[in-house]
């Protein structure tokens, strides 16, 4: 039991609520939002520690013991993921300060930040299905007002298509979990897990296996992508950093946990089907991020090829394979976020998404510049930045697992992403200056602190791997071995 | 201008209806803790005797009489919750950890006190608020 584990969750919960009752001291809300994402970092970083000394963390909630009541399980892979997605949203939050006009601050945009935030670190600790669909729900219900707050014609379209495909892919959650009910009698991961070990992974759960990868792989932007490049880019640059960067990963470490905990029996169907859709992904990732001359489109379709990468580890299914995919999967985060702000600077300064009509920013803004260039270094994978480890373990892992096919559509789609960034930057950077100082939309004034702490990060998981080298091996130690999550959850207790 | 229209009947029966209502649902709020009721049901009751009181008056004299922001009300009533179950904590227990006890109390007697009651008043707070405002912010595109 440790209640360390719960704070993650209801910190950015008690204060978005209280936001709601103060709802026009907007100071005092950008004050707290800070100190909480500040907390929550700290609080994840102790119970790092606290997991590499002693091993896995759970806390049974109201003391109810599993599986009988519903508890958080804190394991390395989910507490790498809380503290990542509490740094970037604390530089998100920073650089909305600026950014997000008073209008969407009135309307309790720090409320709903909060909220998602709760959603994204509930759905990374709970060990629960059920409540895993909870938090998805409270993260997708934040997310579809952040993306229609406003309310711009183009806003609302893509909020709808967004409402509905999400709703729809909810609708086929329940409808897996009603399954695994029935099939197991449990909704405790780590239940479910051991049932389904004792009884074998039939055909049968080998479809509702399947079903929870359409249902995930739709909020992961995995193959069933088509909604995703519209939505992300009507929010200002703030909300589709933000939705860049953790949104997608939620999906992801859905379908890591249910894979690597519950479903890993039957790898020859289930990790290959995940295999071809991640090939799919890359490869209809890369044509959209190629074809593109929109700044933020063509970001997009990097999120979707990011999502690719990070299950083409999974589908390898070797220690190399994970050790990767979580080096990625924290890597991606930062720098989809550093990388959606700095176009979020661009669009602000410029006025305009289409790259052609603007030309030689570098000239007034080098730092602006030198920075877009380090994040696309470390997209596409350049040592020593953040992106070349990752790269090269799930590359590693996939020839291990004589899936060459599939570590060479991922090399081959780093050279797309390599043309659609170096694309952006030669024609955003270089060339004829043509918009003086005093011509620009806005200015920069208080937007390159968080761009320069995301970029210090990807710079220092890139530089030293071996300082996080340690804790990434006991994650991807325990996702190699749900032994030891079962273990840890039912704490010495009776399976029964 | 509409003319004003004839609900003598309406009205007199909302008048008591409501009050059976609010009591109704004061009585399965108090039912929960051992037999079907609670905080939640609760609170949908009593929400469906605001929505019926509004239905029948106008929206603008109820917000007269009943001068409640629904949407803090709900904030307010997760923030309840949640501190009651922060309560837990201070005792070295689990989050969400219940307490209760047995009193002899004036009236009641021996009665069975818990600390669940107070969850189950947030959860109520929070259901009538979130009813309400999801009713009234659908009504209000007609007004």
């Amino acid at each position: 039991m440790n209640n360390l584990l719960i704070w993650p969750v209801i910190m950015p919960l008690i204060a978005g609520l209280i936001f709601i009752l103060f709802r026009n001291h907007i100071r005092l809300q950008r004050i707290i939002s800070l100190i909480v994402m500040v907390l929550v970092s700290g609080i994840s970083i102790i119970i790092i520690g606290q997991i590499k000394n002693n091993g896995i963390q759970t806390l049974q909630l109201g003391g109810w013991q599993a599986p009988y009541g519903i508890g958080l399980v804190g394991d390395m892979f989910s507490m790498l993921l809380v503290l990542t997605s509490s740094i970037v949203s604390l530089c998100c939050l920073l650089f909305s300060f600026k950014t997000i006009g008073q209008g969407r601050e009135k309307h309790y945009f720090y409320s709903l930040f909060l909220f998602l935030i709760t959603g994204v670190n509930g759905s990374f600790l709970t060990g629960d299905l059920f409540n895993l669909y909870v938090f998805f729900e409270i993260l997708l219900l934040a997310s579809y007002v952040l993306v229609s707050l406003g309310g711009g014609k183009l806003q609302l379209r893509e909020t709808m298509k967004y409402v509905i495909i999400n709703v729809l892919s909810s609708a086929f959650f329940l409808i897996g979990i009603a399954y695994i009910y029935s099939l197991t009698g449990t909704l405790n991961l780590a239940h479910i897990s051991v049932r389904i070990a004792e009884a074998g992974q039939d055909g049968f759960i080998t479809t509702v296996a399947l079903l929870f990868l359409l249902v995930f792989g739709i909020k992961a932007g995995l193959f069933l992508f088509y909604w995703l490049p519209g939505s992300y880019q009507v929010p200002p640059a703030a909300i589709s950093a933000l939705f860049a960067a953790l949104l997608t990963k939620v999906g992801i470490y859905a379908i890591i946990r249910m894979f690597t905990l519950v479903f890993y029996h039957e790898p020859e169907i289930t990790h290959t089907m995940i295999g071809v859709l991640a090939a799919l992904t890359m490869i209809l990732g890369g044509i959209g991020a190629i074809g593109y001359w929109d700044i933020s489109r063509i970001l997009t379709y990097n999120v979707i090829i990011g999502s690719g990468f990070i299950l083409a580890g999974l589908a390898t299914f070797t220690s190399f394979g994970l050790l990767g995919t979580v080096y990625y999967l924290v890597h991606d985060m930062i720098t989809k976020a550093l990388i959606f702000l700095i176009a979020g600077v661009i669009i602000y300064l410029t006025g305009t998404r289409n790259i052609k009509e603007m030309s030689g920013l570098i000239r007034n803004h080098p730092y602006l510049g030198w920075m877009f260039f380090i994040a696309a270094l470390a997209l596409i994978g350049i040592p020593p930045l953040s992106g070349f480890i990752g790269k090269v373990f799930i590359t590693r892992g996939s020839f291990e697992a004589e899936y060459y096919w599939l570590g060479a559509i991922g090399l081959i789609t780093s050279l797309m992403i390599l043309y659609s960034l170096m694309k952006i930057f030669m024609n955003v950077f270089w060339g004829e200056t043509i918009l003086s100082e005093d011509e620009e939309k806005g200015s920069t004034k208080g937007l390159i602190l968080p761009l320069v702490l995301l970029t210090a990060l990807t710079i220092a998981l890139g530089i030293g791997p071996e300082w996080i080298h340690s804790y990434v091996e006991i994650a991807v130690d325990g996702l190699m071995d749900p032994e030891v999550y079962i273990e840890a959850v039912f704490a010495g207790n009776d399976i029964p | 201008m509409k003319p004003e229209p004839n609900d003598v009947i309406l009205h007199t029966v909302t008048k008591i209806a409501s009050i059976i209502i609010f009591t109704f649902s004061i009585d399965l709020f108090w039912a929960g803790h051992h037999y079907p009721g609670g905080g939640f049901i609760g609170g949908l009751t009593t929400a469906a005797g605001i929505v019926l009181l509004y239905l029948s008056f106008d929206i603008e004299k109820i917000r007269k009489n009943l001068p409640i922001d629904y949407k803090k009300m709900a904030a307010l009533g997760v923030l309840i919750s949640v501190f009651t179950g922060l309560v837990g904590m201070i005792y070295g227990d689990n989050f969400l950890e219940q307490a209760f006890g047995y009193f002899n109390l004036p009236v009641f007697g021996k009665t069975e006190l818990a600390t669940a009651v107070l969850f189950d008043i947030g959860v109520a707070l929070a259901v009538i608020g979130t009813a309400v405002t999801i009713i009234t912010s659908i009504s209000e595109d007609e007004l």
